[in-house]
């Protein structure tokens, strides 16, 4: 049986009526049209479909969308809205060529939001552990790393 | 794959839950994080015809302390738990493991309940209940029990809770003055699964003796697995170099029998059963040693 939820995702409030085996990852998508979060695996191995809710990192196909009635969402494209006004992690990723195809990247920088904002400044190995839930094929993760580390530079240069 | 369709209910209470859970009993599928259950249900290999979502139960979120020791709500997250000042100074060796269990952004919704329960022999949270003696507070809708973390481990995936029974809270003692503690594991990759990973608690006496020791191993078996002869080798002696090696060899060789898969084969499961033994006792020692100095 269906269930009617609202949902805000990037401060806009959607209301959809979902089949509870929905995944979340799967409404983001199909339901109302947010195709940056990507899918990989479906069994929170490969981070590609991290999102936040209410400002935590987690993977959105394991959540079922009727899990997040009443929450808040945020994707990556919430993070800047053009190429004129990107996010200060997403600068460094373009500055530092964090990334090759570009298919892991949405996961990596929401799960870098909120660990940027609690590590203003934090070590290599702290990024690479955080890097582990996000599975890149692509850059061998040095270049994302260094994007990391940038990234954390503009922050804290901003905020300065 | 997409999960096979379910009736989804949300209850405020625990009585609520334990209502649903009464009358769908086996059918029925409790949702705590669903690190684990979802992913078996994406795959189909689980196909609740209800599944009961126990995230809007607010009383199942808490962790506090009594006299006896620290007490965790069932829907604690882990992330909570890893995070938590109280844990930290209440029960230190679950503090540092925390941060091996999987990854933050699976931390960040996995709950330390729902990792009980679950029974997974390669979690990181049987082993380190048993090792530090946990209690399990389990309730249906005509009971309540408590049950040791050590008789809470049945078999694979199992555990000695009943279809109706939830776990609600879990207890663990505060470690007696002049203990040491230490967990480690070895995985390919950090969050993944460990091929083998152990918990260790040792006591001293005055004369710097072995009093009390508990190794508990993850990933070697159906369950959290004590090694119960290399624990007994160790008491009564000094813990010296040769004593410590001796108990590691004995808990790698009798107290173990690894299966192999496609990540670890048998005979590798013991060399490293070995191995973290050693590091585990080595360690916990160290730290009894300190605190029976201050």
């Amino acid at each position: 049986m269906d269930r009617t939820i609202t949902v805000k995702v990037n401060g806009r409030e959607y209301e959809r009526s979902v089949e509870p085996r929905l995944l979340l990852s799967d409404f983001l998508r199909h339901e109302i049209g947010l195709t940056g979060t990507h899918v990989g695996c479906e069994q929170g191995v490969c981070g590609a479909c991290t999102v936040l809710v209410d400002n935590e990192a987690v993977r959105s196909c394991l959540l079922f969308a009727v899990q997040t009635n009443g929450r808040e969402v945020a994707t990556v494209e919430g993070l800047g809205a053009g190429p004129q006004q990107m996010h200060l992690i997403q600068h460094g990723f373009w500055e530092a060529h964090g990334l090759q195809c570009g298919f892991c990247t949405p996961g990596i920088l929401m799960s870098l939001v909120p660990f940027l904002e609690q590590n203003p400044d934090p070590t290599e190995k702290e990024i690479r552990d955080l890097l582990s839930g996000n599975i890149c094929r692509c850059t061998g993760y040095q270049k994302i790393v260094e994007a990391v580390q940038l990234s954390a530079r503009l922050i804290q240069e901003k905020s300065s | 794959m997409k999960p096979a369709a379910f009736d989804y209910f949300a209850p405020r209470t625990q009585a609520e839950a334990l209502d649903l859970l009464a009358s769908y009993g086996d059918d029925a599928k409790l949702l705590a994080g669903g690190q684990s259950l979802v992913p078996t249900m994406n795959f189909r290999l689980a196909q609740p015809a209800a599944l009961i979502d126990l995230n809007g139960i607010d009383e199942l979120f808490f962790i506090r302390e009594d006299k006896s020791g620290l007490r965790c709500g069932a829907m604690t997250r882990q992330r909570s738990v890893e995070r938590s000042a109280l844990v930290r100074r209440a029960a230190p060796l679950l503090h540092e493991a925390m941060p091996h269990i999987a990854h933050s952004q699976i931390r960040n919704r996995g709950t330390i309940g729902g990792s009980l329960a679950h029974a997974d022999p390669a979690a990181e949270l049987p082993a380190l209940a048993v090792a530090l003696d946990a209690r399990m507070y389990v309730r249906s809708v005509t009971d309540t029990r408590w049950v040791a973390a050590r008789d809470f481990y049945v078999g694979l995936f199992t555990t000695a809770m009943l279809p109706e029974e939830m776990l609600v809270e879990v207890a663990f003692p505060t470690l007696p003055p002049g203990s040491g503690w230490a967990f480690d594991e070895v995985a390919r990759q950090h969050g993944n699964y460990a091929m083998c990973g152990a918990a260790a608690v040792v006591g001293l006496d005055g004369g710097g003796a072995v009093e009390d020791a508990r190794l508990v191993f993850l990933s070697v078996g159906e369950g959290p697995v004590e090694a119960k002869r290399a624990a007994d080798l160790l008491i009564g002696e000094r813990p010296t170099e040769t004593a410590i090696r001796a108990a590691a060899a004995t808990a790698a060789t009798q107290d173990i029998d690894p299966v192999g898969d496609i990540h670890a084969g048998p005979a590798f499961r013991r060399h490293l059963s070995r191995t973290v033994a050693e590091r585990v006792l080595s360690k916990a020692i160290e730290k009894a040693a300190e605190a029976g100095r201050h």
